[in-house]
C-alpha cells in the first residue's frame, strides 16, 4: 500500500544496506542477509501514495524470500511519525514487560513456567500494526507480549503471572493462558494453536466477517504433525489464514538444524505460498503481514517465516547457554536488536529525535513500574474461584472437593 | 442372528415394563434415525451449527447417521474432512471458541484417541483457564465401545476416560428417546459434550410418541432414567448395557426378583441422586458396563456410594459387572465372553441378594 519506488534517497538505501551487510554471520536464521535474490521494486501509482509530508519512505534492508509467489510484499514502506512512536513504544513496552516478568520470577512471585519474548518484539508489533479490527490471532505459550499487544494491560499480564485477581485470566491461567478480544490465547501444548487458529479462520469464512486468523508457532512446533494436517485442510478449504512460524532458531534447547530436515520453514507448506521475513525488522514484518492478510482474504492461506531470536533461555529455568554460545546471543543483541535497530532508523530518517525516544522510554518505564507494583500488591483470587468457570452452562452435578461432602 | 434375538427381547422387555402403555401402539424409530433427525432439526434451528468429520457428507456418514444432510445443507454446513483426527478436532474446537457450534464426528471413538489432546486440553480446559472468557460449545460424537468382530483396536469404551475430566460433559444414550433428546441437548449446550453412541444400537428401533418426535424435545444432561421400577435390587447401566440389564431383569422376574434398572444417560455429571434413592429402596446394587473394570464407571459409582450415607443402606457389597480386563479378542466365542452377558448379570444379582433371592423365588411359588 505504501510503496514508493522512485523517491527513495539512494544515499539512505546504500547506508542501510551497508549497515546490514557489515553484520557477521550468526545463528542459522539471523545470518540470512544478502543471500536472497533482490527483487525489483514494485511500481506504485501516485494515487496510492500516502498524503502529507509526515510520511517517510523506508527501503527495507533485507529482502523477502518467496515460495510459490511471483510478487512479494512491498520493500519500500511508508511510515509516519505517530506510527514510529507507537512501534517504538510497543516494542520497548513488551521488552520491559518481560524484564518485569523476569524480576518477579526471580523474586519467586511467578510460579511454574515463564517463557520470555525478549528479542522477538518486532514480530508482535509488526504483525499487530498490520492487523485490522476483524482479524484474529492465536499463539503458543510465549504469550505475555502478545496479550499486551492484543489489548490486555501490563498489569493484567503481570498480575496473571503473580496469580492475582486482577490478572487477565483472574489468576487461573498463569503465564501461558491469556486471552482478549479477537485473541484466543495462549495455549500451552506445542502446536495446538495451529488447528485452533484454522478453526477460527474457518469461522471467519463461515460467518463472512472479512477477517483472517493468524496462528503463530515456533520452529519447534513447526515439526508437529497437526501443523501439516492444517496446512492441508487450510489449502483444501481456502481458509483465510496466515500461518506464522516465528523461527527463533531453537525449540527449547534443540537448534532448528538439529530438529528439521528442511529449515526453510516458509517452504514447508507444500503448495502453500510462503515468505521469509526479517523478524527483527518491525517494518518488514508489517509489510509482510499486510501482504499476507490481503492474500489470505483473496486467495487462501499463506505461510510467513519470521526469522528472529530469543535472548533468554526457553523458559526462566533455562540459562540458555548449554546449546548456544554467549557470544552468539551478544552478537544478535548488538547487531540485530529490533528495538535498537528501529530507534536508529528513526534517528537516521529524522522521524524521531533522541529526546523523543527518551521520552517514550520514560513513559513506558513508568507504565511498567505502576503495573509491577500493582501485580505485587494485588490479592490472590478468593478460594471460591477454585470452583468457578468449569462450565459456562448448567451443570447438574456437583464438583467435588478434596473430601466428600465438600462439593460445589 | 444372536443380535437380532437380543434386540427383539430387549424391545419386548421394554414394552412389557413401560410405564406409558399408550406407546405400545406408537410408531417406531431407530437410534440412527433419532440421531439423524436430531442433527437435522438442530442444523435447521441454528445457523451456527455445522457437522464435520470423515465421510459425513457425500458418503452420507460411515454409519449413515448423517444420511441426506449434505444434500439438504450443502458443503458449508456438512464438511467432509481428510483422515486427520487431530487436525479436524482442533479446527472444530477453534471454531467453537470463535462462536460456531460444531458437531465433530469421529468415525469411531477409537480414532478420537488421536485427537484426545484437543478434546481435553483445548475444549475442556479453556473456559476455566480463561476465567470464563472463552467457552467452547462443541459436540464430539460417534460410536463408542465394542462393535462385532472388530478386535482390540476398534472395541473400547471411553466413557470413564472422558468422564474423568472436569470441563467435559459426557453422555451415552441407549435408545431412540435418549439419542434424540440428548443429542439436541448436547448441541444446544454451551460447554463441550462428548456424545458416546453405540454402533450395535444404530439399527435398533424403539417406540416413539409425539413428545419424543417434537422438534424441541430435549433430555436434560445429568439426569438418569429409571427404565423399569423394582424393589429388590438396583442395576445401573449405560448405552447398550441397558439392554443387557433389561433382559437380565426379565430373567430375574421369573425368579420373583424385581430389579430396578437405571439408565444413566449421562456419565458426567453422574446422577447420583437417582442411584442413591434407588439403593435406599432396594438395598442392593449392581453396576453394569461394557467398559473395563479398573477406574471405570462402576468403580466411580461404588466410590460415590461409599462416601455417602447411602452406604449404610446396602445389605450386601456392590457388585461390578464389566467388560473382561483384556483387550477385545477377535474370535466370536472369546468376544462373547469378554463382555457381560445377561446370564452374568442375573447370576450377579442372585449372589448379591444371597438368601433373599431364594426367599423371593419361594414366595413366587
Amino acid at each position: 500500500m505504501f510503496t514508493l519506488a522512485g523517491k527513495i534517497s539512494s544515499r539512505l538505501v546504500s547506508r542501510l544496506l551497508l549497515r546490514c551487510s557489515s553484520a557477521q554471520p550468526l545463528a542459522p536464521c539471523v545470518e540470512e542477509t544478502e543471500k536472497s535474490q533482490s527483487q525489483p521494486l514494485p511500481n506504485a501509482s501516485p494515487q496510492e501514495l500516502p498524503l502529507g509530508d509526515e510520511y517517510r519512505v523506508v527501503y527495507l534492508p533485507k529482502d523477502f524470500k518467496l515460495h510459490r509467489l511471483n510478487v512479494g510484499p512491498a520493500r519500500a514502506v511508508a511510515i509516519k511519525k505517530s506510527q514510529a512512536m507507537e512501534y517504538y513504544r510497543q516494542q520497548l513496552t513488551v521488552r520491559l514487560l518481560e524484564s518485569a516478568a523476569a524480576r518477579l520470577y526471580k523474586e519467586q512471585l511467578v510460579r511454574g513456567f515463564c517463557h520470555l519474548y525478549m528479542g522477538q518484539e518486532a514480530c508482535a508489533v509488526g504483525i499487530r500494526a498490520a492487523m485490522r479490527s476483524t482479524d484474529k490471532l492465536i499463539t503458543g505459550y510465549r504469550v505475555h507480549g502478545w496479550a499486551y499487544m492484543m489489548g490486555v494491560s501490563a498489569q493484567g499480564v503481570l498480575a496473571e503471572l503473580t496469580g492475582r485477581r486482577s490478572g487477565c485470566s483472574g489468576g487461573k491461567g498463569g503465564s501461558m493462558h491469556m486471552y482478549g478480544r479477537n485473541f484466543y490465547g495462549g495455549t500451552g501444548i506445542v502446536g495446538d494453536q495451529v488447528p485452533l487458529g484454522a478453526g477460527v479462520a474457518l469461522t471467519s469464512k463461515y460467518l463472512q466477517d472479512g477477517g483472517v486468523c493468524l496462528a503463530l508457532y515456533g520452529d519447534g512446533a513447526a515439526n508437529q504433525g497437526q501443523v501439516f494436517e492444517c496446512f492441508n485442510m487450510a489449502l483444501l478449504w481456502r481458509l483465510p489464514m496466515i500461518f506464522v512460524c516465528e523461527n527463533n532458531n531453537y525449540g527449547m534447547g534443540t537448534s532448528s538444524k538439529r530438529a528439521a530436515a528442511n529449515v526453510n520453514y516458509y517452504t514447508r507448506g507444500d503448495l502453500m505460498p510462503g515468505i521469509w521475513v526479517d523478524g527483527q525488522d518491525v517494518l518488514a514484518v508489517r509489510s509482510a503481514t499486510e501482504f499476507a492478510i490481503k492474500h489470505a482474504q483473496q486467495k487462501g492461506p499463506i505461510l510467513l517465516e519470521l526469522c528472529t531470536y530469543r535472548y533468554g533461555g526457553h523458559s526462566m529455568s533455562d540459562p540458555g547457554t548449554s546449546y548456544r554460545t554467549r557470544e552468539e546471543i551478544q552478537k544478535v543483541r548488538q547487531q540485530h536488536d529490533p528495538i535498537q535497530g528501529f530507534g536508529a532508523l528513526c534517528l537516521e530518517q529524522q522521524i524521531l529525535t533522541a529526546d523523543e525516544l527518551q521520552e517514550i522510554s520514560q513513559v513506558a518505564r513508568l507504565e511498567l513500574e505502576v503495573a509491577t507494583r500493582a501485580a505485587r500488591k494485588d490479592k490472590e483470587p478468593p478460594l471460591s474461584h477454585l470452583w468457578r468457570d468449569v462450565y459456562s452452562g448448567v451443570y447438574e452435578g456437583k464438583l467435588r472437593g478434596v473430601h466428600p461432602g465438600i462439593e460445589v | 442372528m444372536l443380535r437380532s434375538r437380543l434386540t427383539q427381547a430387549a424391545c419386548a422387555a421394554q414394552r412389557a415394563f413401560s410405564t406409558t402403555p399408550k406407546v405400545l401402539a406408537a410408531k417406531q424409530m431407530t437410534v440412527r434415525d433419532a440421531l439423524n433427525s436430531a442433527l437435522d432439526e438442530e442444523l435447521s434451528r441454528d445457523d451456527r451449527v455445522f457437522l464435520l468429520g470423515e465421510e459425513v457428507a457425500q458418503y452420507d456418514g460411515a454409519y449413515k447417521v448423517s444420511r441426506g444432510l449434505w444434500k439438504k445443507y450443502g458443503d458449508k454446513r456438512i464438511i467432509d474432512t481428510p483422515i486427520t483426527e487431530m487436525g479436524f478436532a482442533g479446527i472444530a474446537v477453534g471454531a467453537a471458541m470463535a462462536g460456531l457450534r460444531p458437531v465433530c464426528e469421529f468415525m469411531t471413538f477409537n480414532f478420537a484417541m488421536q485427537a484426545i489432546d484437543h478434546i481435553i486440553n483445548s475444549a475442556a480446559k479453556t473456559f476455566y483457564m480463561s476465567a470464563g472468557a472463552v467457552n467452547v460449545p462443541i459436540v464430539f460424537r460417534g460410536p463408542n465401545g465394542a462393535a462385532s468382530g472388530v478386535a482390540a483396536q476398534h472395541s473400547q469404551c471411553f466413557a470413564a476416560w472422558y468422564a474423568h475430566c472436569p470441563g467435559l460433559k459426557v453422555v451415552s444414550p441407549y435408545d431412540t428417546e435418549d439419542a434424540r433428546g440428548l443429542l439436541k441437548a448436547a448441541i444446544r449446550d454451551p460447554d463441550p459434550v462428548v456424545f458416546l453412541e453405540n454402533e450395535l444400537m444404530y439399527g435398533t428401533a424403539f417406540p416413539v410418541d409425539d413428545k419424543i418426535t417434537d422438534k424441541d424435545f430435549v433430555v436434560p444432561i445429568g439426569k438418569a432414567k429409571i427404565m423399569r421400577p423394582g424393589k429388590d435390587i438396583t442395576i445401573v447401566a449405560h448405552s447398550k448395557a441397558v439392554e443387557t440389564a433389561l433382559l437380565a431383569a426379565a430373567e430375574l422376574a421369573k425368579k420373583g426378583i424385581e430389579a430396578e434398572i437405571i439408565n444413566l444417560r449421562s456419565i458426567r455429571p453422574l446422577d447420583t441422586a437417582t442411584i442413591f434413592a434407588s439403593v435406599r429402596k432396594t438395598h442392593h446394587l449392581i453396576t453394569l458396563e461394557n467398559g473395563w473394570p479398573q477406574h471405570g464407571v462402576g468403580a466411580e459409582i461404588c466410590a460415590r456410594i461409599m462416601e455417602d450415607e447411602t452406604f449404610f443402606e446396602l445389605d450386601a457389597p456392590v457388585w461390578r459387572c464389566c467388560g473382561v480386563d483384556v483387550p477385545m479378542p477377535y474370535a466370536k466365542t472369546l468376544e462373547l465372553h469378554a463382555l457381560p452377558r445377561v446370564a452374568d448379570v442375573a447370576e450377579a444379582a442372585l449372589k448379591v441378594l444371597g438368601g433373599k433371592a431364594g426367599k423371593a423365588t419361594a414366595a413366587l411359588k
